[in-house]
């Protein structure tokens, strides 16, 4: 098969596929539809609240999946000391924010659940940077220590309601807004505006959390280090930056959160981070990581667009002789070119060559290119 | 190729005003200045594009990437939430999102209040804080003439100076949210053009602190 006949979205389903399976991660097939119940108890942890439903031949309201690691989870069952590893591609139903109507939009993903440790989290954010660099090898990872941020907003001692408003600041990178909250408060800003603002690589970012009093001997930090170097040491350095303004929902997610970036693509195409607090909240003991990568938005990066739908409009009549026919086609598709056979030229069309089959063969009418 | 940074300006005065900024700041691009009716302006030397759009569409623009950076009022960053960065209070356009009704009117929390704007996600979630039940009119100009005519009760709205709300006799009855113009960034493009961005933030937060 020629992959370059694919379109990207599809050439990248195939080249992550391979990568996944090559690192053990089994693939996870599911139906297109769930129980409504599910989602109503994770609401906050969907993008958005809007769900396709419908009832059932039984009676039950069922939804099109608007997400899939919520269905992973409901059928995954803890197996202490190990790790469950899958991957999935799938098709989500999502609400637009463009238009506001239900898109379809096909999804890939891994995730890894069970006893995480930091082997697994290198892991997953190896095979990130790797599925990043399957689309497009101008790629950013961005990621971030939601513990981090969090030991330096506690360390401020503000109210919930402006601990809210600080992350909506941080994930804007609103140093400006951050300064307000915190006059209002009597709280000191210092070191969250040092955290918000400094972003790139290990190199640089690191050095700033070290002077950071109740960050300097955390755990997190100490992960943080080890993982990052390790990325480093493999060749990723240059793709991956610390920036604490990706900031996941914070009542699912925990620990490491990243996203990706592809220069061209106008926003983040892979998303994902630890959610052992989701795991939590549905009944399960073990941690879990896992990210998700947007194929709708490869769309956006252009290749070169083909001019032409087709490379010759063949045009024959009711007396034509059909073998003449089918081996004046034979000659284009034998060397790969594509042909179309139409009794008349099709409206809109773009065509290189315009050809008529008669009694004397096959004739050029119009040349393009 | 050297990469370009695009930006989109606001039209109107305060468009003007951030250009001066932005030259300032070492980003010039003198074509701008020329009288004609070009659309893009370009200053290769310098890596800069800059084009003018209308002030409520800068955020669209930079949004969807077509636009790295822009600069828009946070009247509009409130109202569309647009996924973008925020990374500067220019601290210039300044005034304020108030609700204003007729002079001496007497707000009664025993029927649902009306509220004429064009800022609807705005005005909701003001209202909706306060347990306000409302209903919104939404109009796309002269909001100022709602009251008047007892289409509403109230309107929300931007208030620069209150002459116009003097003048018919409408005054501010609370302030909502100071506004000012932020700079603000695409996602995506902050990473590919980061060192000309952050030069960018650098020197304008120059100038800002310079004021504030």
């Amino acid at each position: 098969m020629n992959i370059d006949s694919l379109k990207s979205d599809e050439q990248a389903i195939l080249s992550l596929r391979s990568l996944y399976s090559r690192y053990g991660y089994l693939q996870y097939k599911m139906s297109k539809f769930e129980e409504y119940d599910l989602y109503v108890r994770n609401k906050d942890f969907l993008v958005s609240d809007n769900i396709i439903t419908f009832t059932d031949t039984d009676g039950k309201l069922m939804a099109l999946k608007p997400d899939v690691t919520l269905s992973i989870i409901k059928n995954t069952k803890d197996m202490p000391g190990c790790v469950h590893k899958v991957y999935y591609n799938e098709n989500v139903y999502r609400v637009s924010k463009g238009t506001n109507s239900y898109k379809e939009i096909m999804q890939t993903g891994l995730e890894c659940m069970g006893d995480i440790d930091d082997y697994c989290i290198y892991e997953m954010l190896m095979l990130a940077s790797r599925s990043l660099d399957t689309i497009s090898s101008d790629y950013v990872l961005d990621i971030s220590h939601l513990d981090i941020v969090s030991a330096v907003i506690d360390s401020m001692e503000v109210s919930d309601k402006a601990r809210r408003e600080l992350l909506l600041c941080i994930g804007e990178k609103n140093i400006h807004g951050i300064s307000d909250i915190c006059q209002r408060e009597a709280a000191d800003a210092a070191e969250l505006k040092k955290l918000v603002s400094t972003y790139g690589s290990p190199e640089k970012v690191i050095p700033m959390l070290e002077s950071i009093e109740c960050v300097k001997n955390s755990a997190a930090l100490s992960s943080l280090k080890k993982i990052t170097n390790l990325l480093s040491e493999n060749g990723f350095g240059d793709k991956i930056r610390i920036d604490f303004s990706v900031i996941n929902h914070m009542g699912y997610y925990n620990g490491f959160v990243f996203k990706g970036f592809i220069n061209g693509v106008s926003s983040g195409i892979l998303s994902g981070g630890q959610y052992d607090r989701l795991m939590h909240k549905m009944g399960r003991s073990s941690g879990a990581i896992g990210f998700a990568v947007y194929l709708d938005m490869l769309e956006r990066l252009t290749k070169a667009e083909d001019a032409y739908d087709v490379d010759a409009v063949i045009l024959y009549d009711d007396s034509s002789d059909l073998k003449a026919l089918n081996d004046a086609v034979r000659l284009f598709t034998i060397d790969g070119r594509s042909v179309t056979v139409q009794k008349q030229v099709p409206e809109k069309i773009k065509y290189r060559q315009l050809l008529r089959l008669n009694e004397r063969g096959v004739e050029i009418i119009e040349n393009n290119a | 190729m050297k990469t370009m940074l695009n930006i989109a300006l606001p039209k109107g005065r305060l468009g003007e005003k951030v250009y001066g900024m932005f030259e300032k700041a070492g980003f010039e691009c003198p074509s701008i200045k020329e009288n004609n009716r070009k659309l893009i302006f370009e200053n290769p030397q310098k890596g800069v594009r800059y084009f003018w759009v209308k002030p409520s569409d800068v955020a669209i623009y930079v949004e969807h990437g077509a636009a790295d950076i822009g600069i828009a009022g946070k009247d509009i960053l409130l109202e569309y939430s647009p996924d973008v960065y925020e990374l500067l209070d220019l601290d210039i356009g300044k005034c304020r999102m108030a609700v204003a009704a007729k002079h001496g009117f007497r707000d009664s929390t025993q029927k649902t209040l009306r509220v004429a704007t064009k800022f609807t996600n705005i005005t909701k979630d003001y209202y909706a804080k306060q347990g306000r039940d409302i209903d919104i009119i939404h109009l796309n100009g002269s909001i100022e003439l709602a009251p008047i005519l007892g289409l509403s009760d109230v309107i929300v709205d931007i208030v620069e100076t209150g002459t116009t709300l003097k003048e018919n006799n409408l005054e501010v009855i609370e302030t909502i949210v100071p506004i000012s113009a932020r700079l603000i960034a695409n996602k995506s493009g902050f990473k590919f053009k980061n060192d000309k961005i952050e030069e960018l933030v650098c020197e304008l937060s120059k100038q800002t602190e310079g004021k504030q």
